[in-house]
């Protein structure tokens, strides 16, 4: 079984393949069954392969594949090869699960598109390329699939390229995480000049012999490559283009910048946490940047008004938590929180793009209300994600990933009581942005009346996620309550457990009960200022400092419009006084030297054969006369 | 045989170029500057007869023959674009035919 | 007599194809492609010969074939041509661009057929030549040949402002021919002076025992010519004006070829010639180089003209050409060698679509444009694959070789690795440019065109699997050149240790790549465990 291991990423391949060379001349019903059925089929691969790697493990508990050596100079091989251990296996899982659940959606929502077949050639490059990220088995061939799945964020934010907007949006995407990329770019140089060797598995061996504990180079390393997970992660400082990556049909928000493709930078931290782990530096600085960006983002959502950025900012916030589990160490916490994050984030996508497609393409939420009676299924659904979102206590899965998180910001050995405060703040502000978006969109007076209703095709996605939102979260109980850890215990194969100092169970209890309460403060906080008493709101806005306030967070802590006026108009006003390249000058100076000479001395040439003359005899006499005298 | 002294000879071949020099700048016609310009050719072969006579070199009167030939080739070509210029300009004065200049 | 038929053929080609170009349009066309399937048929003969011969192990000489006569004898001056490789590829590369071209102006061309199929067939007989000349003086002759037909491709066929640019070409290559020139004399005397025999052959110049300011006035005299060629950053404002005048055939010969020709001479004349020199001059060529990538990656975006934003393309990754040169590690030299082809392809596929744009609409102007995703979805696919190509897309043969330059030069100088990395961010912002105006947004000059015709899908088919096969097995070109490139660095490790040994990358390591040796030669038979060690 293990074998067909890389059919899994080249059977979507093969669907792009087919969707670019023959998407024109096919129905749409063959279009959506090569791109749904390659990511299904591969989907129901990777189920076959998670049971068998499951109940018979490969020795050592990982498993790789090499097709073919990719590059083979002076010792430099990297090779297309895939490599299995519990961390890909959970990843491959997911995207292969939730992308085949996101395909079969947009086979309905995209199908008055006339771009039908171009989404989802994309849709499945996006898949293989993800998967190749996931289970390349050394460095370049991650960054192979890293910078794929860029590719196709860039290519599905412009899908609808006609308006020169998402055309903006798709680029800022692509060039604000090529940044990123280029600083992990750096990183894979910096260790392959230590280790000689891209491979991922002997980089983790042999880190900890070649380098120290605390070595600068290890910092270095890892905050290289810190630097590409934030730019792919939207994480502070390269968050900016999440928000504006909304552009984008919705399925692709849902697949791509929720799911999957944002959590690209949780994986490689993951996956490289030995690099991590030899510099304690670098992983405060992790935790750090999860801690201020998940308040950040949060504080932004708040005043969101497009649901779509709502959710936006809601993921960068979630990203957050995940980067500060890795950053004090809880790997597996942060990975079964990215697992529950992509199935209840998804959710709360699908529903708002049917909320979207059944209300005039209006993203705005203040203009919809009240809607919860037209679509029910979609209402109870997104209601369920935003409970695991906001982690309401016990019957959601979002709660148990959350709780960890915010439990091991506390009590692992690189955590904090600051890092738990952040943590904290931020479970308090989900609670509330999350509810004031589901208060404002199915509350209150109806503003707008759903055009059709939504299919089957669009429900059963939900339906599912929405079950998973609940049901995912019992496979990794923590020890108050029963400690049933099948999650964590499979990934600790592949990732080391959290170092914890000897915290009583007591101890735990009580902040869990804190972290419930702040979600259920929250939400009751989001009840009474945005369904009881809305006019507060509305009231505090309209002071000086409430107005500047909202504009600030609205806008998302004015990073984008530093960024534009450190990076962009310099750049823009460079290239462009720059057109006619300065260089040319230079030569332009050497041809207007010679016309100079040119005018000086063509008036000597008048045309008139007796001033010739005259100067021959001239210049005669003259030799002549140098010559007596001398 | 009377043999004419060296410097009489170079002398007069002198005065025959100084001639042809002055006719060659101050007249404007083109037939005028085409007979100096001959002039100054033959002062010139004069002078290498004078020399070769003086001694008694047969190269002297080799290059007056070679400058004659020369001499009529220029004549024949110089005749021919005379013809041009007044069949262009109408006139034979060469400051008209000034359009080389730069 | 294969190598001297490698260029004659062109030769004779050309010739044919003008005389023929009297009776019918079409035979000029159907003769210069007919010449080159056969000249290709060859190159892959002796190609898969040689690498057959690699993977049995058999080894014989540095070269794959070579001839060297006395022609001369009085000067020293050898009709010396010799293969390798290196060469080998290149001259693949010409001869398929040289297709690519014809193919490309199969239509566009429609007055002086028979001279313009002379032309083309006469510059590549040079390029060829260069790639094979073995003999300095022989080597001046094919390189300042290459200029004439050139000249007249550009200034006949070319756009409005054609005289101008063929004029600013001619005087910058001229100028710069004339440093090389000089230098060449003045090697042959100091070579002369020295040892006493007195020839412009190349193997017999390698380690000329000189002066170090001899040497760097010498090596100077070569870096001129060949970085105007290339080009370096403050000699470049002839290319992007030949390039957007030329015809769509002539920018595609100089931006896949004459570019080729400047980096060919750096790697195989200059550095092997002037070791020491070079090597204290690098840290100036590689900060040029530096400059070069982002400087023309800047001025690349901030073109309106769509051909002449690829031609400051050109600078951008030529630079890394260069950088990878005086790495001079087997990383960096293979990965210069990899961007020398892909980028042929890429730009020269780039420079294919701005010219079937302009047969279209008849303007290169990138604010008339917009929206032609709509009206042209085949095409907006091709240009989305070579703007991808350009920024670096892993998977695409550019990739590959400029991650193996900044690999290579990252052990050399980890400040210059840093900022030529900056490059693959400019090259992104450009790249999207050129899709963001042309393809994307609205179509408001509501153009209505018709869509690339099967000829022209053609070509940038063979293109794109090119580039693919490139960026996903470049084993086949690695195989080809790995020898070649570790000739030359033996040449120059006799002589001289560039960069005082400070990494073990820079040495010829022989435990390393009898490692790499033989791991390729299991992974022929079988896949092996790639990277596993």
């Amino acid at each position: 079984m293990l074998e067909l291991l890389w059919i899994v990423p080249a059977l979507p391949f093969l669907g792009f393949l087919l969707l670019v060379l023959f998407g024109k001349h096919l129905s749409r019903t063959g279009v959506a069954l090569i791109g749904v059925g390659s990511v299904g089929i591969s989907g129901i691969l990777t189920i076959l392969i998670a049971i068998s790697f499951i109940t018979a493990p490969p020795a050592g508990h990982h498993f790789a594949q090499t097709l073919w050596v990719w590059i083979d100079v002076a010792g430099f091989t990297p090779a297309i090869a895939f490599y299995l251990d519990s961390l890909s296996m959970i990843f491959m899982l997911v995207i292969t699960f939730v992308g085949f659940l996101i395909h079969l959606y947009s086979s309905e929502f995209m199908l008055d598109d006339d771009g039908y077949s171009r989404f989802f050639a994309y849709m499945n490059l996006f898949i293989g390329s993800m998967l190749t990220l996931v289970m390349g088995n050394n460095l370049l061939l991650l960054y192979l699939g890293w910078e794929g799945v860029g590719l196709c964020s860039y290519l599905l934010i412009g899908f609808w390229y006609q308006d020169p907007a998402n055309g903006y949006a798709a680029r800022k995407a692509f060039v604000v995480t090529r940044v990123g990329d280029a600083s992990m770019a750096v990183g894979l140089f910096l260790l392959f000049k230590h280790f000689s060797t891209l491979n991922i598995q002997s980089i983790l061996t042999q880190a900890p012999d070649l380098w120290a504990i605390g070595a600068p180079v290890a910092t270095a390393a890892a905050l290289l490559l810190l630097g590409g997970a934030v730019g792919k992660s939207a994480q502070l400082p390269l968050q900016t283009w999440l928000p504006d990556a909304m552009a984008g049909p919705t399925p692709v928000s849902a697949l791509i910048h929720a799911a999957t493709m944002v959590t690209a930078g949780v994986y490689l931290i993951a996956r490289m946490h030995v690099v991590f782990a030899l510099s304690p530096i670098a992983m405060l600085i992790v935790a750090i940047v999860g801690a201020l960006t998940l308040l950040l983002s949060g504080f932004s959502a708040i005043t969101q008004v497009d649901i779509k950025r709502v959710l936006a900012y809601s993921t960068i916030s979630q990203i957050g938590y995940m980067f500060l589990g890795l950053g004090v160490g809880a790997w597996s916490a942060a990975i079964f929180h990215f697992m529950i994050h992509a199935f209840f984030k998804a959710l709360l996508f699908l529903g708002a793009g049917v909320i979207i497609l059944t209300h005039h393409h209006e993203h705005n939420m203040f203009k919809m209300r009240g809607i919860r009676k037209q679509l029910p299924v979609t209402f109870w659904t997104f209601l369920i994600a935003s409970g695991a979102l906001a982690a309401f206590p016990l019957v959601t899965a979002g709660f148990y990933s959350k709780d960890a998180i915010i439990w091991y910001a506390w009590s692992s050995e690189q955590g904090s009581p600051l890092l738990w405060v952040a943590g904290f703040v931020g479970a308090f502000i989900t609670a509330i942005y999350t509810f004031r978006m589901v208060f404002i969109t199915f509350f209150g007076e109806p503003r707008m009346e759903a055009t059709h209703k939504p299919g089957i095709r669009l429900k059963i996605p939900l339906v599912v996620l929405g079950t998973l939102s609940v049901i995912a979260g019992f496979l990794n109980l923590p020890e108050t309550m029963g400690h049933f850890t099948p999650f964590s215990d499979f990934l600790h194969f592949a990732l080391p457990a959290v170092r914890t100092f000897h915290e009583t169970l007591t101890q735990e209890f009580f902040f869990q009960i804190y972290t419930a309460l702040a979600s259920l403060v929250g939400i009751y906080l989001a009840y009474f200022f945005f369904i009881r008493k809305f006019e507060f709101i509305v009231q505090f806005t309209k002071t000086t400092f409430g107005a500047a306030l909202q504009r600030y967070w609205f806008s998302g802590w004015a990073f984008d419009w530093f960024y534009d006026l450190l990076f962009v108009r310099p750049y823009i006003w460079i290239a462009r006084i720059n057109k006619e390249d300065v260089f040319d000058l230079i030569y332009d100076g050497i041809a207007a030297i010679s016309r100079v000479f040119n005018r000086m001395f063509s008036f000597t040439e008048s045309g008139r054969i007796r001033a010739y003359a005259m100067s021959i005899v001239i210049g005669a006499i003259i030799i002549l006369t140098i010559a007596v005298v001398l | 045989m009377i043999s004419i002294p060296l410097e009489s000879g170079l002398l007069l071949a002198g005065i025959l170029f100084a001639l042809g020099v002055v006719g060659l700048l101050v007249r404007r016609n083109v037939v005028f500057v085409l007979m100096s310009l001959e002039i100054m050719l033959n002062a010139a072969g004069l002078a290498f007869i004078v020399a070769g006579a003086r001694w008694g070199q047969p190269d002297g009167q080799v290059m007056f023959i070679f400058i004659l030939t020369m001499a009529a080739a220029e004549v024949a070509v110089g005749l021919a674009l005379i013809l041009q210029i007044y069949h262009r300009f109408k006139t034979l004065d060469s400051d008209a035919a000034s359009k080389m200049r730069g | 007599m294969t190598l001297t038929f490698l260029y004659l053929w062109f030769v004779i080609g050309g010739i044919l194809a003008w005389i023929s170009g009297r009776w019918s349009k079409n035979f000029p066309r159907w003769i210069s492609l007919g010449f080159l399937s056969i000249h290709m048929a060859v190159l892959i003969i002796i190609w898969i010969k040689y690498l057959a011969a690699q993977s049995a192990g058999i080894q014989s000489g540095p070269w794959i074939m070579e001839i060297n006569v006395p022609w001369i004898a009085r000067f020293g001056i050898h009709y010396s041509l010799a293969l390798d490789g290196f060469s080998l590829l290149l001259i693949v590369l010409s001869n398929f661009l040289g297709i690519m071209a014809v193919a490309a102006s199969w239509e566009g061309i429609q007055y002086r057929i028979g001279f313009f199929h002379f032309n083309l067939l006469w510059i590549l007989a040079a390029i060829v030549g260069i790639f094979l000349a073995m003999d300095l003086f022989l080597f001046y002759f094919f390189w300042e040949i290459m200029l004439v037909p050139l000249y007249f491709l550009i200034g006949i066929w070319g756009h409005e402002n054609r005289t101008y640019a063929t004029l600013k070409f001619f005087i910058f290559t001229q100028a710069s021919g004339l440093f090389m020139l000089l230098a060449i004399l003045g090697l042959y005397f100091v070579h002369g002076a020295s040892t006493g025999i007195y020839t412009f052959n190349y193997t017999d110049l390698l380690g000329t025992p000189m002066s170090g300011t001899t040497a760097f006035w010498l090596m100077l005299g070569f870096f001129i010519a060949f970085g105007v060629k290339l080009p370096l950053v403050p000699v470049h404002t002839w290319l992007p004006d030949a390039h957007t005048e030329a015809p769509t055939a002539g920018s595609v010969d100089l931006a896949g070829l004459v570019l080729k020709v400047g980096a060919y001479g750096f790697i195989r004349f200059m550095i092997p010639l002037f070791p020491e020199a070079s090597f204290s001059f690098a840290p100036v060529a590689m900060i040029l180089s530096v400059v070069g990538i982002i400087y023309g990656a800047v001025v690349a975006f901030g073109q309106t003209d769509l051909k002449r934003l690829v031609a400051y393309t050109s600078i951008s990754h030529m630079g890394f050409v260069l950088l990878g040169a005086f790495a001079w590690n087997q990383l960096a030299l293979q990965g210069a060698l990899i961007i020398m082809l892909s980028h042929g392809l890429s730009t020269g596929a780039l420079f294919i679509l701005v010219g079937d744009l302009q047969d279209r609409i008849h303007t290169r102007e990138m604010g008339k444009m917009g929206g032609l995703w709509d009206t042209m979805p085949r095409m907006g696919g091709y240009a989305m694959f070579f703007s991808m190509a350009s920024l670096g897309l892993p998977g695409i043969g550019n990739f590959v070789g400029e991650i193996l330059v900044l690999f290579g030069v990252y052990q050399v100088s980890v400040t210059l690795g840093i900022i030529a990395t900056i490059g693959f961010i400019v090259a992104t912002i450009y790249s999207l440019w050129i899709i963001q105006r042309a393809f994307w947004g609205k179509n408001t000059q509501s153009w209505k065109l018709h869509d690339h015709n099967p000829r022209e899908v053609a070509i940038m088919v063979i293109m794109v699997v090119g580039l693919m096969w490139m960026g996903l097995y470049p084993q086949t070109i690695l195989n080809t050149s790995r020898q070649a490139f570790k000739n030359m660095r033996q040449y120059v490790y006799n002589v001289f240790q560039p960069y005082h040994q400070k990494s073990s990358a820079y040495q010829v390591n022989p435990a390393r790549d009898e490692m790499t040796e033989k791991s390729l030669n299991t992974a022929q038979i079988k896949p092996k465990d790639g990277d596993q060690k």
